[in-house]
């Protein structure tokens, strides 16, 4: 086995178990002893200039990219098969969604970066995680957006198949059959961009990330009021 | 029928002198921390003013409070569905800048300073940056005093309705202090605009809270409220507000911001309220009848089937004694000298407010002002406050009830003055103020002498009936680090939680030998 077989086993048949036990295991121990640190750290008080453009377009971008993937490469190949979605429709859809929703998301991201970064008030209220995970995200959304091209050529032959080869890996790895093989023949952009995907999955526990998870949706059906009792404490 | 007991306050502006004791106790004791060096829970504004933040009262720019949209009550800045919707970004979120850049003083300056032939200054730091300001443009109280051009203070949203072109002489201004604090509201709109349900009140004395655990940060509530008294703490992106001093009330103790006021203007105590009519109340379709419908909520503590009832709603009796004693009850109820701070908002605020009434000495000696029948005390209507003004602050506009007020309270001058002036009590102005020889010495007792024990009626909590085994419990909150004070809200924990409570016996150890 030489380093690059090697490496490749590693990042893609290896490193993703270690990201999801990460992922999973940190968010959950952070939810259960650090309630007070699950947060969205919002600077909005302290500068709401281009705020109400910039997060609307990085929050529906970035959300609607994420829905993409799972859809894309989650939803098993045959769902879209019965649905009659062929390949290349799939893959189109794919192109132009990923466009769109990854212009808004590039937008918006940049006016904020641009604003955590020059904004002397933001700048002094940053931890040093809030810069990197949002760097993080517009390096990865850069990388994935590099792909477009590459996607498009395919798209232009004909070809599916590079597309399907993701799919399938990351179901392999999700049925804990990972088979990092599947990438061997995928071209170099689309393994840097999942590289960097899984390591924000991998610092997503120890960022303010985490406040997408507690997605507030039961407010839609609950009364306006809440009223608390002090609770009952017995003895142990 | 289900009756609630609800922590109030009444601040009685004719005492105020605007010293602004209660903001800085009150400062020092809760907010003395990063990232809420912006935020007063308890501030004085001058008013006629903008106030702070800046022009709080303008709902049409906040969107804070409620509405009534086609026969229902609803949230002004939209319902659950817009929230959600703008939760990315709240369109109506304040501004720091709204309320003022924090800032300290460079004071090392002065002493570090090399000999020079002008004296050091100390210049403004943001306590925001740490970087110098070069200017200080506004600040917590920056109209104290009616300080600034009148073009600035005329902003203020309670002259709608008023030609106030001719307060802007010299002559004819006005000024008043209003000390603001949480209202700890019956129907509070930050509860209802918070999206993570961190928002809550308490059922035994209706205090209104912030959970610091489930705060999510998404900030609803600093612009649901119209009243601007829920802040955001930009370091620990966290909505905080005036808790009522709780540990302090539950004590028995009147929270710091009352108990510091040198004016003796505060009055604690409870007042026991209708909790299935709150809704009917706030929802009335006239907002210059919601005055009334809120003091229709307080029931008659002195009641028979009242008591009943809410001994069967689980208040304690001593909290009823105290209902009974209240000199909220007094201040609100029956002599009517009390109202709520813009009732138009249909939060039904539980800090209500005596008016005050600017006499002006010199205008009565010059015989200027229409007065009383004893010749000495001016009317109502002739004060140099503008009753419209005052009814724009407390009742929505109708000018009727503080015209009452204002009466009652002057003829409770006039009686008295005639005791100790004439030496013979003249009743004719309490008659035409339509109050008793007996109201008149109980609001002379409560609002010129104002004893502390007359001043605040505050039952202690009852921690027993929640406890168990309450001297199991004692030390359980001392020198502690993470979250260990919270009792959270998780159900399923993934370590093993600490246990809380010591066992101990509730056996009594033997008594020691008696030596005869």
């Amino acid at each position: 086995m030489n380093f690059n077989d090697y490496l490749l086993h590693f990042l893609f048949g290896v490193y993703p178990y270690i990201v999801l036990t990460v992922f999973v295991v940190g968010c959950w121990i952070r939810y259960d002893h650090e309630q007070y640190t699950w947060k969205t750290d919002s600077t909005m008080l302290l500068s709401k200039r281009y705020m109400v453009l910039a997060s609307n377009l990085f929050h529906v971008g970035i959300l609607s990219i994420f829905l993409g993937h799972f859809a894309g490469l989650v939803l098993p190949h045959a769902f879209w098969i019965a649905l009659g979605v062929s390949d290349m429709a799939h893959q189109w859809l794919a192109i132009v969604a990923g466009s769109v929703f990854g212009t808004m998301c590039l937008i918006g991201g940049a006016i904020l970066w641009l604003r955590r970064v020059f904004n002397p008030r933001i700048r002094a209220a940053s931890r040093y995680m809030d810069n990197a995970i949002l760097s993080m995200l517009l390096f990865t959304l850069l990388l994935g957006m590099s792909t477009l091209p590459v996607s498009i050529g395919h798209a232009n032959h004909d070809n599916p198949g590079v597309m399907i080869a993701l799919s399938a890996w990351v179901q392999s790895v999700l049925t804990l059959n990972p088979q990092p093989g599947l990438l061997a023949g995928v071209e170099p952009i689309f393994r840097a961009h999942m590289f960097f995907g899984m390591t924000i999955l991998l610092l997503f526990p120890f960022s303010r990330l985490v406040h997408a998870l507690t997605a507030p949706f039961s407010y839609l059906t609950r009364a306006y009021q809440i009223v608390r009792t002090k609770r009952r404490v017995r003895s142990a | 029928m289900k009756i609630r007991a609800q922590f109030a306050m009444v601040f009685n502006l004719d005492k105020c002198i605007g010293c602004h004791t209660c903001s800085v106790t009150c400062k020092n004791v809760w907010t003395n921390r990063k990232g809420v060096e912006y935020a007063w829970f308890n501030n004085v504004e001058s008013k006629p003013g903008i106030g702070y933040p800046k022009n709080w009262e303008d709902q049409d720019k906040w969107k804070g409070g409620w509405e009534k949209i086609n026969g229902k009550l609803e949230l002004k800045a939209g319902g659950r569905l817009k929230k959600i919707i703008q939760i990315f970004a709240n369109p109506d979120m304040p501004q720091i800048d709204d309320y003022y850049e924090p800032f300290t003083y460079d004071y090392a300056r002065l002493q570090n300073a090399p000999l020079s032939e002008a004296a050091p200054t100390a210049r403004p730091v943001s306590q925001i940056t740490g970087d110098k300001m070069d200017k200080i443009t506004w600040g917590p109280n920056w109209e104290d005093d009616l300080a600034g051009e009148f073009a600035a203070r005329s902003k203020d949203k309670n002259f709608s309705n008023m030609e106030k072109e001719m307060f802007k002489q010299f002559e004819n201004t006005f000024h008043m202090y209003l000390p603001r604090i949480c209202n700890h509201c019956i129907n509070p709109a930050c509860v209802a605009s918070c999206p993570s349900g961190a928002m809550y009140k308490r059922e035994e004395d209706g205090i209104v809270l912030a959970d610091q655990d489930r705060c999510r940060g998404w900030r609803m509530c600093i612009s649901g409220c119209p009243y601007k008294k829920v802040f955001f703490n930009w370091e620990s992106s966290k909505a905080e507000k005036c808790i009522g001093c709780y540990p302090r009330i539950e004590s028995g103790l009147p929270t710091v911001c009352s108990e510091s006021c040198v004016g003796r203007i505060r009055y604690n105590g409870i007042i026991l309220y209708d909790a299935d009519r709150l809704l009917d109340a706030a929802s009335t379709d006239n907002p210059e009848d919601l005055y009334e419908q809120h003091v229709g909520l307080f029931v008659d503590p002195y009641d028979p089937a009242i008591i009943e009832q809410a001994i069967k709603d689980g208040v304690p009796q001593s909290w009823i004694d105290a209902a009974q004693k209240s000199p909220i009850y007094k201040m609100a109820v029956e002599w009517k000298i009390a109202f709520p701070l813009h009732p138009e908002f249909r939060t039904l605020p539980m800090i209500w407010y005596v008016p005050p009434l600017s006499p002006v000495q010199s205008q009565i000696d010059q015989k200027n002002l229409p007065t009383e029948s004893d010749g000495v005390i001016p009317k109502a209507e002739a004060m140099r406050l503008p009753v419209k003004y005052l009814a724009n602050l407390f009742t929505a506009g109708k000018t009727e009830y503080i015209v009452t007020a204002l009466n009652r309270l002057i003829a409770m001058r006039s009686y008295m003055r005639s005791i100790n002036v004439e030496g013979k009590a003249d009743l004719r102005p309490l008659d035409a103020a339509g109050i008793t020889e007996q109201t008149a010495k109980d609001m002379y007792r409560y609002l010129a002498i104002a004893n502390y024990e007359d001043r605040f009626v505050i039952p202690t909590s009852h921690e027993e009936i929640r406890l168990d085994d309450y001297y199991g419990f004692q030390g359980q909150n001392g020198f502690t680090f993470g979250n260990d004070s919270s009792t959270g809200v998780t159900r399923n924990s993934l370590f093993p939680e600490r246990r809380r409570e010591t066992v101990e016996s509730r056996e009594l150890p033997p008594m020691a030998k008696r030596r005869d």
